[in-house]
């Protein structure tokens, strides 16, 4: 009976976690249009409902009936497979993320995390990896030029950052000593990695903001040159699912980065799961205000940054890591 | 269904898609189309490896191969050919000899396939990694200390050859002044 219990258990969480996400995607993009409207001392959107809660809403269904369009000189499978790949590979990423302390129910110990792998983090990076594709894939079988130039651009910056993200990663590794992300977090408990490793998140910070093509590195789709870049010719649910999945990389982002660096759903008094939804909240309240703040980068300087500088930092940021762990 | 019966069925799906997908791959007329499928046979490679118990190994195949090496390949096809990809057709003459000396390679690792497959028996030897041990360590803990322990040599070996393979690229891709 065991693995029907262990698949039960599994579809009830899945389920759990994909709707709290998805909901949280909807109203993140409330979130942002409201804060950055803030920052730039406007009331952002205030008609559909009380303070705009039902924008969201009204969002989605203008994307459900608005006409689909398939550009005819496009790539049509390519086309239609493009914003397929970046949704689940966003969404599927949540997987191993773990959001709460294990406990037991009926007699069964349930940890709170959908796959509690060896590989965890590995895991994260693949799926990043093949999240791009949506992106350089979607540009190119539009078969408009802005939007092949802005997925050659994603492809060039994700090749890039890649390698830094991975490096700068390998310091919070070596101090947990294990890629699991359920033990890298236990590894937090007598202290966050945030206080071993500030420099290490620092760069996480900025890589990562690359990895999912974010203001100030949001080169594929910068709405002033390449009037939105990959995603051009979209329209309809299509676009709407590259936009979910943006955003659902962000959530992801947000919720790594604590699990990696502040100690993940570990907090006193309040169970685990509401630390981790709550610091994850602050989390992407900081990456939307570093989109309200900077302006967007030259080209050839986010690849000088990334290569010149990310690269070098991350290779030292290893090597003193490794250094203190060794010595200690 | 019990969970050997369902690893077997997951197999057989997993190798007929690398079969058909690597078929797809060499028939396709458009290289992206091609390095797609290549992308979807890595895939396929990869649950193999998983049924294997190398965890470690599989999700490097899609970070390493399907990821990256793959993006590296869509970029150039991308760049070098940028009408859709596709390309005018070059109809290759090809000798009679030539032909048929292709189709006996063929031929002769067909035959020398399915001799493996049928006559090939397992030693029942187990070898100092089972999947049990394995699991207790940890995948990547394993793949680790084989890595920096026991086969450390050629694995520097390996680096250093990368290493000069980096160099190699930045010495000839530099402009001449």
């Amino acid at each position: 009976m065991e693995p029907y219990y262990y698949t039960l258990e599994s579809l009830i969480k899945i389920v759990v976690v994909v709707t709290v996400l998805m909901l949280g995607v909807a109203y993140l993009t409330l979130i942002e249009r409201k804060f950055l409207g803030f920052l730039q001392v406007r009331l952002g959107p205030n008609r559909v409902g009380f303070w705009g809660l039902l924008q969201p809403i009204a969002d989605g269904i203008k994307s459900f009936v608005k006409e689909d369009i398939i550009p005819d000189n496009a790539d049509k499978t390519v086309y239609v497979i493009a914003p397929m790949i970046t949704f689940v590979t966003a969404i599927s990423m949540f997987a191993v993320i773990p959001f709460g302390d294990s406990f037991t129910l009926f007699g069964r110990n349930i940890k709170l995390v959908i796959a509690d792998i060896d590989i965890g983090l590995l895991y994260i990076f693949a799926l990043g990896t093949l999240g791009e594709y949506g992106v350089v894939l979607g540009g190119w079988a539009s078969s408009n030029k802005y939007a092949v130039l802005g997925s050659l651009r994603a492809a060039a910056q994700m090749i890039s950052y890649e390698v830094a993200l991975g490096l700068i990663l390998i310091g919070t590794i070596i101090l947990a000593g294990s890629l699991r992300l359920t033990e890298i977090v236990e590894a937090q408990r007598n202290g966050w990695f945030i206080l071993y490793q500030p420099f290490a998140f620092l760069l996480y910070l900025v890589a990562s903001l690359a990895e999912i093509n974010r203001t100030p590195f949001d080169m594929p789709e910068s709405e002033s040159e390449l009037a939105c870049g990959f995603n051009v010719e979209y329209s309809s649910m299509k676009f709407a699912l590259f936009m979910i999945a943006e955003y659902a990389h962000l959530v992801t982002v947000a919720a790594l980065t604590i699990t990696l660096f502040f100690g993940g759903w570990l907090g006193p008094f309040l169970p685990g799961p509401i630390w981790f939804i709550g610091k994850t909240l602050v989390m992407i309240f900081i990456l939307i205000w570093i989109r309200g703040t900077y302006p967007r980068m030259r080209y050839d300087h986010i690849m000088k940054l990334g290569w010149k500088f990310l690269f070098p930092a991350a290779l030292a940021n290893v090597v003193i890591t490794a250094l203190f762990v060794a010595l200690r | 269904m019990g969970a050997i019966g369902f690893k077997f069925v997951v197999f057989i799906v997993a190798a007929l898609l690398v079969i058909v997908s690597s078929l797809l791959m060499t028939t396709r007329k458009n290289p992206i189309h091609s390095a797609l499928w290549m992308i979807v046979t890595f895939f396929a490679m990869a649950v193999i490896y998983l049924l294997l118990n190398a965890q470690f190994i599989a999700v490097a195949q899609i970070m390493v191969y399907a990821g990256a090496i793959m993006m590296l390949i869509l970029f150039v096809i991308m760049m070098v050919s940028l009408d859709n990809g596709a390309q005018e057709q070059k109809r290759f003459p090809m000798a009679m000899g030539t032909r048929l000396s292709w189709a006996l390679v063929v031929v002769v690792l067909l035959v020398e396939l399915m001799f493996a497959a049928l006559f090939y028996q397992a030693t029942a030897k187990v070898g100092s990694y089972p999947a049990e041990a394995v699991a207790s360590l940890g995948n990547a803990k394993t793949m680790g200390m084989l890595l920096y322990g026991k086969y450390i040599f050629p694995f520097e070996i390996a680096s250093i050859l990368l290493l000069v393979g980096i160099i190699g690229a930045v010495v000839l891709s530099r402009k001449n002044k």
